[in-house]
């Protein structure tokens, strides 16, 4: 079995058009939610989100380009792109067949359908562009990385809602581990913030038309937000011959599903997820130092989360920090996991804990250290990131220090 | 017409509770009635699409206050909107 690291990383999300602006952002505990701005929001009660802002395609891509690419593809190129130039691979012939993209998406090019039934349905049109199906596909977006870089070996998109890109970074660990590739680019993406996509949304009650507040004792709701992250995960032996930096090594992974319910929140699959992630890593559950949480904001998720940590940490949930960056970004959907391994990687790398920002009051349902509204400095040999879908498809990644 | 809003009302709750009309109690919580958050979620959209107008209904207060309202409580707030809507 090969060890698996990481060797570069990359975003574009609320919080910065980078790696490092987010993890500064998040070190600053920095709100990326605000008032949505797209067309017809007006006819929306929910009203905010955590926005890509001052986004201009035209300085990362040809006019050509922008007319094949969906907005979830672009967000993921600007990440890959970011991801290989950290890692400073260089994709050779050799290597490129060993080499893959495995992307995690839970609405593929949404803004591109959103827009074009818009224009058959609303406008009456009977013309689209020709190439709406190739754009709105959810394997867009991971085909393109393909082709930006060169990348011929196993490639696939994964989707299971919320925990889209944990699932496909949890596959790309066990293709390398396996021997199947060498190089897989993973992660996830998601640009749903349009009408169509937060009118769906809103029909569901649980979005917060106010703020995100995961934990806290007035929470009321999730916020969605928009964005990519992609790293290169790569064999650890590879990594060394070829003298690259090592961010943080990918220890195991664990997959769960409920079983029960579409949307309600099981304790129990939640908590066999993180078991088996740690079993995998062989980590003892005290030798973890921060869980990245799912933690929506919604009633349900935070207090079934809370009761699974406890559940699975015992005792030593009380020396766990434990935070949701969503107070920040937003939660991104299929992208999110993969935007919250960043928070990760900076625990293990830099010693900062990112914060749950827009924290209130304590919930004794939530009683965790949940690092409320400022970063912390603090040494952290290991950490989980939680991923729990609706659906009940739950995935959980377990990470050490390089 | 109150008595063909509370008719309807009632038998919308009864066809999501998978219940008699007859069978719904005005005391009765939902959950009594066997409806989650997410089914008063749904039966809450039908009363909606029948009366063409908004309730305030939030699954995401501290409490969950909205869905520990009771089916009479939940009849008044409709029957006041629907008044409401009648008389613009």
């Amino acid at each position: 079995m090969n060890r698996v690291v990481i060797t570069g990383q990359g975003t574009i999300n609320a919080l910065g058009a980078s790696a490092p602006e987010t993890c500064k952002a998040m070190q600053e505990g920095r709100l990326g939610i605000g008032p949505l701005t797209f067309r017809d929001v007006d006819r929306l009660s929910v009203r905010i989100g955590a926005e890509v802002r001052d986004f201009d395609p035209a300085n990362h891509f040809t006019r050509q380009e922008i007319a094949h690419f969906d907005r979830f593809t672009q967000f993921a190129l600007l990440a890959a792109r970011e991801a290989m130039e950290q890692s400073g691979l260089v994709v050779d012939a050799a290597l490129a067949p060993r080499s893959g993209v495995i992307l995690g998406t839970a609405g593929g090019g949404l803004q591109t359908q959103d827009a074009n039934y818009r224009s058959v349905y609303q406008e009456g049109k009977n013309r689209v562009h020709p190439l709406v199906v190739p754009r709105l596909m959810h394997n867009a977006a991971a085909a393109q990385i393909s082709i930006a870089h060169g990348l011929t070996g196993p490639s696939m998109t994964l989707s299971t809602a919320c925990a889209s890109s944990n699932h496909a970074m949890g596959q790309a660990f066990q293709t390398i581990r396996a021997g199947g590739a060498e190089i897989v680019l993973t992660g996830g993406v998601d640009a749903m913030l349009c009408f169509g996509g937060i009118k769906a949304w809103e029909a569901l009650r649980v979005l917060s038309a106010e703020a995100c507040r995961p934990f806290s004792a007035n929470r009321n709701g999730m916020v969605q937000g928009e964005g990519a992250a992609v790293f290169v995960f790569e064999n650890y032996v590879h990594a060394r011959a070829r003298g690259a930096e090592i961010l943080a090594e990918v220890a195991g992974f664990g997959m769960s599903t409920d079983a029960s319910d579409l949307v309600i929140p099981s304790q129990d699959g939640a908590m066999r997820a993180m078991q088996g992630a740690l079993l995998d890593a062989g980590l003892a559950p005290e030798a973890v130092g921060y869980v990245n949480a799912h933690g929506t904001g919604t009633r349900a998720n935070d207090r079934t989360e809370c009761a699974a940590i406890r559940a699975v940490f015992g005792e030593h949930a009380e020396h766990l920090m434990v935070s949701s960056t969503k107070s920040m970004h937003g939660h991104v959907i299929g992208g999110t996991g993969a935007i919250e391994l960043l928070a990760c990687i900076m625990a293990l790398k830099d010693g900062v804990i990112a914060p749950t920002i827009s924290y209130d009051a304590p919930d004794p349902d939530c009683a965790l250290d949940v690092v409320p509204n400022v970063a912390r400095q603090a040494r952290v040999a290991a950490v989980l990131s939680n991923a729990f879908a609706f659906g009940g498809m739950n995935a959980v990644l377990a990470l050490r220090q390089a | 017409m109150s008595a063909s809003v509370r008719n309807t009302v009632l038998s919308l709750i009864a066809e999501q509770a998978f219940l008699d009309p007859s069978e719904i109690r005005l005391d009765a919580l939902p959950e009594e009635l066997g409806l989650d958050s997410l089914s008063m979620v749904e039966a809450i959209f039908t009363i909606e699409e029948a009366f063409d107008i908004s309730i305030p209904f939030d699954t995401q207060t501290a409490e969950g206050a909205s869905n520990q309202k009771n089916i009479g409580a939940l009849l008044a707030q409709i029957e006041a909107l629907v008044g409401e809507k009648a008389e613009i």
